[in-house]
């Protein structure tokens, strides 16, 4: 019988985005028994998602034309040869043990559904973020979608989300997401920024050291001033209409203290509204684990980790944007130092401090660049949505505090049941947060979720707390 | 014409190119919501396509609650609108 | 200055509030964290008669009960999702099914309703319950509510009588005077002059009776619940395996668990139960959910194809003879103890609070109330 300690990897990355590939590569190259849990069919996370493998459907070569830095992406894949790759396993738990930590997952390879463990001395957390989201009223209707969602859409199966698109919200991620549309086929109406344009001046140190960046962002506006896609600042969605679908978006301006300007109104017809605020870490798995937290300048709540990417729990570094949203090019950065120093290694690279020393100023910028515009509560009619798992609407919450005298994350969950349902708040946390008036906590009760990724009962039951038999790569 | 793969939807047939999801395929062929909520019977799909939000659950093959945007489309799949939890059949 | 200061928010410390601001007493309730965050948010809400052995806790749960159905009547319609569901015992074995059968006779003799359930009659109620297994026992009066619903809704009604709630509020000790008497309760932040303070503070009553310097033996009971995918109506009763009833009655520190699955108005269901004596340690234990699993499934089969989808621990309240403390503290005039109701603390607290409250305003308890008396601890002598 194969002896345990045998099959207990060195270091175990979950995550196989831009920081985990970093990870697990730098890792298996310096030498350590290395692991990749994903829960995507192919590695690449939502920045280099890819459409799963498969015969003569859709390529990466047609989709290539939306990525960025594809050598880097192809050169950290291969890399993966050296480490044992688990794709489509979720991660719903990580415990501890006498060796180091056990990560339990969920493979749904083939549609299925089983639980098993697996074993690493040391863990490097890359779980990476998910669109931030705000209700406004019409935001559960068929057709409002995540800006996230609509690009993995287009990245990972290449498919467009609709013919007459709206991009609203804030942040830089905005741009690609209609500029990708554009040059897919879709009619973007137009990209609703509810940012200042002159946000950037007081953030102009950061952003000068940085100037690669700005590169970045200007080709997106090439691509939409080239095809006369208007992009508007100070400017946010208000509602989304229609009966069982979106048909029409309204729009409103904002003034130079954020509020919106009465009379301001205009009414867009579209089929699909993309939305973006934004992103929020997930966090749950360092949580689980007793990892020290802080509260990061967009507001998100994120691991608290030192120069070499440890966290607070001996054995556990995180990496990328669960350490503070900072984008795919700081999040290698992160995982290739958390990769090289939980294989052993005695120091990082100076290039490497500097790099994300660099990088983590341009997203602090960025961040004060495009806050979630105040306000956005008083927009809420009582009937608007704000769980949409237990279609809990406003006034559920309103009333909670009003009558009930409760103000609470927890006393939210048990009096409304909103972050109740199926996506354990992952969804409507950080704005009930807002609601209740209250910065993003660990204690909130909306950051935790110790059922990471639901499993069937069976599934559970008939696990047995052996090892994982064969690797898929 | 080559055969392009097909699987049901409510006894539709839904096209769909190898590699993409029931959401992604279900998109392309304009489908938007296959899903009524428990509460209000109201329509849902896709919201966050990346397997965050559980909108976008539908049936698959008799097995409720399959996150659309993550299950991969297959030839002869049987997809079907998920009416509130997706047990029905269980109450008693 | 208030009569009394109620330490703690939960449903025991709502449910003194409550009662003694009805006696006409003025009561402020300390709270140190949020209402009701405490064991009364991580339970199920059971009001049980089903799981007592004849004796002094069987008594206190039948009053109790019907406190809770005058409560809801009072308060209504329906303002805490009060349900009178029922309670299906299941014996797993024929053994099981016979020890059963004695237990119930013992109840039917000490005041509670029971009905036999052969084995081809447990369907008729329980249509999801395995094939084979050998009989039961209804428990008609058993009941159901939400927990945290209550503890705000009983607090909300102390404050229209008078009382005031204060969060965010530490006890750190008692001040006396010089005949011994308590004439204040000092927190982190200031003092409330009192001479009466009832510690309410479920599993950490035996520390702030330490700190108040009436130290009684509460311990902490970890449990763990699993919550499904919401699903319609499955499950018509609380459904329990007849070995929960034996788990309760033990001492032994290692994991024990037993069957329990209910329905909830959400639609998710809840199974429960495990307990274990881990200290105040919360992290995620796999080999306790996987038990967990496994035995729900054995009961109720269609379960292995539903998923789990959030889990949630608390620590009950423990005292090493299984019953609560309830009553004045010999040790410092004016410090009653109002805790250690292990897993029954949202059942019992209603006949809890009344108890209390007819304690603080020197009226006849309804209830002989000697059975909890603080002084049946060796340690605590006057």
């Amino acid at each position: 019988m194969t002896s345990k300690s045998e099959r207990i990897f060195d270091v175990l990355v979950v995550g196989a985005g831009p920081a985990g590939l970093a990870a697990a590569t730098s890792a298996a190259r310096a030498g350590a028994r290395t692991a990749i849990v994903d829960a995507g069919v192919v590695p690449g996370g939502q920045y280099w998602r890819h459409p799963a493998p498969n015969e003569r459907g859709v390529s990466a070569a047609e989709v290539a034309h939306l990525h960025h830095d594809l050598a880097t992406y192809r050169r950290l894949v291969a890399g993966l040869a050296a480490a044992a790759q688990f794709s489509q396993h979720h991660v719903w738990t990580v415990t501890r043990d006498r060796d180091g930590f056990v990560v339990h997952v969920v493979d749904r390879t083939g549609g299925g559904e089983r639980a098993a463990e697996l074993r690493s001395r040391r863990l490097i957390l890359a779980p990476g973020a998910y669109d931030r989201q705000i209700p406004f009223p019409g935001w559960d209707l068929p057709g409002v979608m995540t800006a996230g969602g609509v690009q993995a859409l287009l990245k990972g199966h290449g498919v467009v989300a609709g013919q007459r698109v709206l991009v609203a919200g804030t942040g830089p991620f905005l741009l690609p997401v209609a500029a990708g549309l554009a040059e897919s086929g879709a009619s973007v109406v137009g990209v609703h920024e509810a940012g200042s344009p002159l946000a950037w001046l007081r953030e102009l140190g950061a952003v000068i050291r940085n100037v690669g960046k700005l590169g970045e962002g200007a080709s997106y506006a090439r691509v939409l001033a080239r095809r006369r896609i208007p992009v508007h600042t100070r400017s946010v969605v208000v509602s989304a209409d229609g009966t069982d679908a979106v048909e029409r978006v309204t729009i409103m301006r904002l003034d130079h203290r954020g509020r919106v300007v009465p009379g301001s109104e205009r009414t867009m017809a579209v089929d699909v509204l993309a939305v973006g605020w934004g992103f929020t870490p997930q966090l749950e798995l360092p949580l689980a684990l007793g990892c020290a937290t802080r509260v990061d300048v967009d507001g998100s709540l994120v691991c608290e980790v030192d120069d070499e990417q440890r966290s607070s729990v001996e054995g556990v570094f995180v990496a990328g944007e669960a350490c503070g949203v900072g984008g795919a090019a700081l999040a290698t950065v992160e995982g290739e130092i958390a990769g090289t120093v939980a294989a052993g290694a005695a120091s990082v690279a100076p290039r490497l401090r500097r790099s994300r020393a660099a990088l983590r100023r341009f997203a602090q910028a960025m961040h004060r660049s495009h806050p979630v515009p105040a306000g956005w509560v008083d927009r809420l009619s009582d009937d608007t949505t704000v769980c949409r798992c237990e279609e809990v609407p406003f006034g559920a919450l309103r009333s909670m505090q009003q009558d009930l005298d409760a103000h609470d994350g927890r006393s939210a969950k048990m009096l409304t049941r909103a972050g109740m349902g199926y996506c354990q708040a992952r969804t409507c946390g950080y704005a009930v947060g807002c609601i209740l008036g209250q910065e993003a906590s660990r204690t909130s009760g909306f950051a935790e979720r110790p059922v990471s990724s639901p499993l069937t009962l069976g599934a559970l039951a008939t696990s047995s707390p052996a090892e994982h038999d064969s690797p898929a790569s | 014409m080559t055969s392009q793969p097909h699987f049901s939807f409510d006894g539709s047939q839904i096209p769909f190119r190898p590699g993409q999801s029931v959401g992604a395929a279900l998109t392309a062929a304009g489908v938007r919501s296959w899903r009524s909520t428990r509460r209000g019977g109201r329509p849902r799909g896709l919201f966050c396509g990346i397997g965050v939000c559980f909108d976008c659950l539908v049936v698959v093959d008799g097995r409720p609650n399959e996150r659309a945007c993550l299950r991969l489309a297959e030839p002869g799949m049987e997809v079907s609108t998920q009416e509130g939890t997706g047990h029905g059949d269980l109450e008693v | 200055m208030p009569d009394v200061v109620v330490v703690g928010a939960g449903i025991v410390g709502a449910a003194c509030a409550y009662y003694a601001a009805r006696e006409g007493l003025t009561v402020t309730v300390l709270e140190r964290g949020t209402v009701a965050g405490g064991t009364t948010s991580r339970g199920e809400g059971n009001i049980l008669v089903s799981d007592k052995e004849p004796g002094p806790e069987l008594n206190l749960a039948l009053a109790s009960r019907t406190r809770w159905l005058e409560l809801a009547a009072e308060f209504g319609p329906d303002p805490f999702e009060l349900e009178e569901k029922g309670g299906l015992v299941v014996a797993t074995s024929d053994p099981g099914a016979a020890a059963l059968t004695r237990f119930a006779e013992g109840q039917r003799a000490a005041g509670v309703e029971t009905v036999a359930v052969s084995a081809d009659q447990l369907h008729d109620h329980e249509p999801n319950l395995a094939p084979d297994l050998p009989g039961g026992v209804l428990y008609p009066q058993d009941m159901q509510v939400q927990p945290v619903l209550a503890a705000v809704s009983l607090l909300a009604a102390a404050r229209s009588l008078g009382a005031t709630v204060v969060r965010g509020e530490e006890v750190v000790a008692a001040e006396r005077g010089p005949d011994g008497r308590v004439t204040a309760v000092r927190t982190r932040t200031g003092s409330y002059p009192t001479n009466a303070i009832v510690n309410a503070a479920g599993t950490w009553g035996g520390q702030v009776g330490e700190r108040l310097g009436a130290p009684i033996p509460v311990l902490p009971r970890r449990g763990f619940i699993l919550v499904t995918e919401p699903l319609p109506r499955v499950v018509r009763h609380k459904v329990y395996s007849a070995d929960y009833v034996e788990n309760v009655a033990s001492d032994d520190a290692g994991l024990e668990t037993s069957t329990v699955v209910e329905g909830t108005q959400g639609g998710t269901v809840l199974i429960g139960a495990s307990r274990e004596r881990v200290g105040f340690d919360d992290t995620m234990s796999v080999a306790v959910l996987r038990r967990l699993a496994s035995l729900a499934v054995r009961l109720f089969p269609f379960l292995a194809d539903v998923r789990l989808m959030r889990t949630y621990r608390g620590f009950r309240p423990y005292c090493p003879d299984h019953l609560p403390v309830i009553g004045p503290d010999p040790r410092i005039p004016g410090v009653f103890h109002a805790c250690g109701h292990e897993g029954a603390g949202i059942g019992l607290a209603p006949a809890t609070g009344r108890l209390i409250s007819q304690m603080l305003a020197n009226g006849q308890p309804d209830i002989d109330p000697s059975a909890f008396a603080p002084s049946r601890f060796a340690q605590v002598t006057a």
